[in-house]
């Protein structure tokens, strides 16, 4: 076999390999459209559940997840990115920094379960903050905390390092060196982190099955210490807890949830690439 | 006195001597180049004289380093001040990510200087002759610029913040012959107002462009004397082999 031939058979395989990863995404995606989309009306976005959460919509649910989200992000992204900071910029690197690093990828993959029992083992017992959207958001953000400070390290990692000694040797101090050279250019990977954390905390259901979801509660919260519903636990209750629900609504459910998720990953992506077009080097 | 006395100066990086015992006086307003072959610690020396070497982990350096009659090497020293009157110019031109204006006001910016910054880039600009091509895109990306535009852009961002040292690594290895006269022309320019350190590769360079210059091998210096002397008469044999293409 010459040369040639082993690297088109390898080629061919690198290919299948994608095609393997692309074609059931596609098909999960094209099958959610199909069988979602008839249930996609004005109604179905902006009702509550109506008969025994067989008909009506799932608005409670969708308010719920943005809010959950939403209350994910405002605690996780700030703590992260000064984690991320401390542990690039200022940490030694000796042995213990090098353990915590390992610890923060290890916990990205942790199940999704076992942070739902942290959490109601310390916020909605120990702390006493009950079943409540700040029980379920803050154990939604210690679960996607290490995905964020993970993409952030690296993103500040990745800036070159003479930006840095420039900085510093015109007179900057430490921090003005990060504050105005560093951080404005980790941003982009900063972003990508926020993203997949908005999505996987979106998409959770283990999490806040203790912590905050509600089987059934047709209004909206009125403070930050009631229960709501949330997509991904609605879908869940309709698909195998509630008997003779009609599948073009669990599949609305499942088209609202990924058209959720995409939508703020969109401006997630947009606000990304205003930031990449200034940074070329 | 001279503005820069160095006396006794060794540095390690761990168990490794860099720097031996080096003694060197500095007038001001002249151009100093140090030669050398690779390694051998020339811009270590280099950057001792604005306390980058700081961020080395394992460095010990002893002995003085007096600029302007105060010794840098003490602990008390301010890195701000210092590193505001000892500026660097790199290797590589490296301009920061912004546009050229916001690449003039930096240093200014983190000096607390926030108001009234145009004439700074005006003048700045003028000093390293930039101005006229540049006054009416200031707001472009530093990165539109060719790499000799840059490397002047590099030296303009240091002006602004009124430094009276300016140190140079190597700075035209990434430069083509012509931008490199160019850069030299303008060495010769700001002589009139900077003392400048010049480390580099190049022998012709320093020939060309310096007063004074120092040899250095394996982290002793060899022998420091006005260039014309280093060049015609050096009175050290290792110095002679170094120039006269033996080694290096």
């Amino acid at each position: 076999m010459t040369s040639l031939q082993r690297q088109k058979i390898a080629f061919a395989l690198l290919f299948l390999a994608n095609l393997l990863v692309i074609v059931p995404v596609g098909l999960i995606v094209f099958i959610i459209i199909q069988k979602g989309w008839p249930a996609m009306t004005w109604q179905f976005i902006t009702d509550i559940p109506r008969q025994g959460m067989r008909a009506g919509g799932i608005f409670p649910a969708i308010v719920g997840t943005i809010y959950l989200v939403s209350g994910a992000i405002v605690f996780a992204l700030p703590v992260g990115l000064l984690a991320a900071i401390y542990l690039s910029e200022y940490a030694k690197d000796n042995l213990l920094t090098r353990i915590i690093k390992l610890a923060i990828v290890n916990l990205a993959g942790v199940p999704s379960v076992v942070y739902g029992l942290f959490g109601l083992v310390l916020f909605v017992s120990f702390c006493k903050f009950g079943a409540s959207i700040l029980s379920g958001s803050l154990t939604l953000g210690i679960m996607i905390l290490p995905i964020i400070i993970t993409a952030s390290r690296e993103a500040l990692e990745s800036v070159p390092h003479v930006f840095r000694e420039v900085s510093l040797s015109l007179g900057a101090s430490k921090w003005q060196t990060i504050r105005h050279i560093v951080l404005p250019n980790a941003i982009p990977g900063i972003i990508t982190g926020t993203i997949l954390g908005i999505g996987r905390a979106a998409g959770e259901t283990a999490p806040i099955l203790f912590t905050v979801a509600a089987f059934y509660l047709p209004r909206l919260p009125s403070s930050v210490f009631d229960q709501v519903m949330a997509l991904p636990y609605h879908l869940y209750v309709i698909s195998t807890q509630v008997p003779n629900v009609d599948p073009k609504i669990t599949y609305g459910t499942a088209l609202v949830l990924l058209i959720l998720v995409l939508f703020v990953n969109l401006i997630a992506i947009i606000i990304r690439a205003r930031f990449r077009k200034k940074k070329k080097w | 006195m001279a503005k820069i006395e160095i006396k006794n100066l060794d540095l390690w990086y761990g168990d490794f001597q860099a720097l031996k015992n080096i003694n060197l006086a500095l007038e001001e307003k002249r151009i100093i180049a140090v030669i050398g072959p690779s390694g051998c610690g020339k811009s270590t020396l280099l950057r001792v004289f604005n306390r980058m070497n700081d961020l080395v982990e394992g460095i010990k350096i002893k002995g003085q380093f007096v600029i302007d009659g105060e010794n840098i090497l003490d602990q008390r020293t301010n890195l701000v001040t210092l590193r505001k009157k000892v500026g660097m110019v790199f290797q590589r031109p490296n301009p920061f990510p912004l546009s050229i204006y916001d690449n003039l006001v930096f240093g200014l910016k983190v000096h607390g200087i926030k108001r009234d910054l145009d004439p700074f880039v005006e003048k700045s600009l003028k000093a390293v002759f930039l101005w006229d091509e540049l006054k009416d895109r200031l707001n472009r990306s530093a990165f539109s610029l060719t790499l000799e535009q840059r490397q002047r852009l590099c030296i303009a961002r240091l002006i602004a913040v009124k430094p009276d040292i300016l140190l140079m690594d190597e700075p035209c290895s990434a430069l083509d012959p012509q931008s490199t006269t160019g850069i030299e022309d303008l060495m010769r320019e700001l002589k009139k107002n900077f003392t400048i350190i010049i480390v580099t590769h190049n022998m012709q360079q320093a020939a060309r462009v310096s007063d004074e210059t120092g040899f250095m091998l394996l982290g002793e210096l060899v022998e420091f004397n006005k260039t014309e002397v280093i060049f015609t008469k050096p009175q050290d044999s290792r110095t002679e082999g170094y120039i006269t293409g033996r080694y290096g």
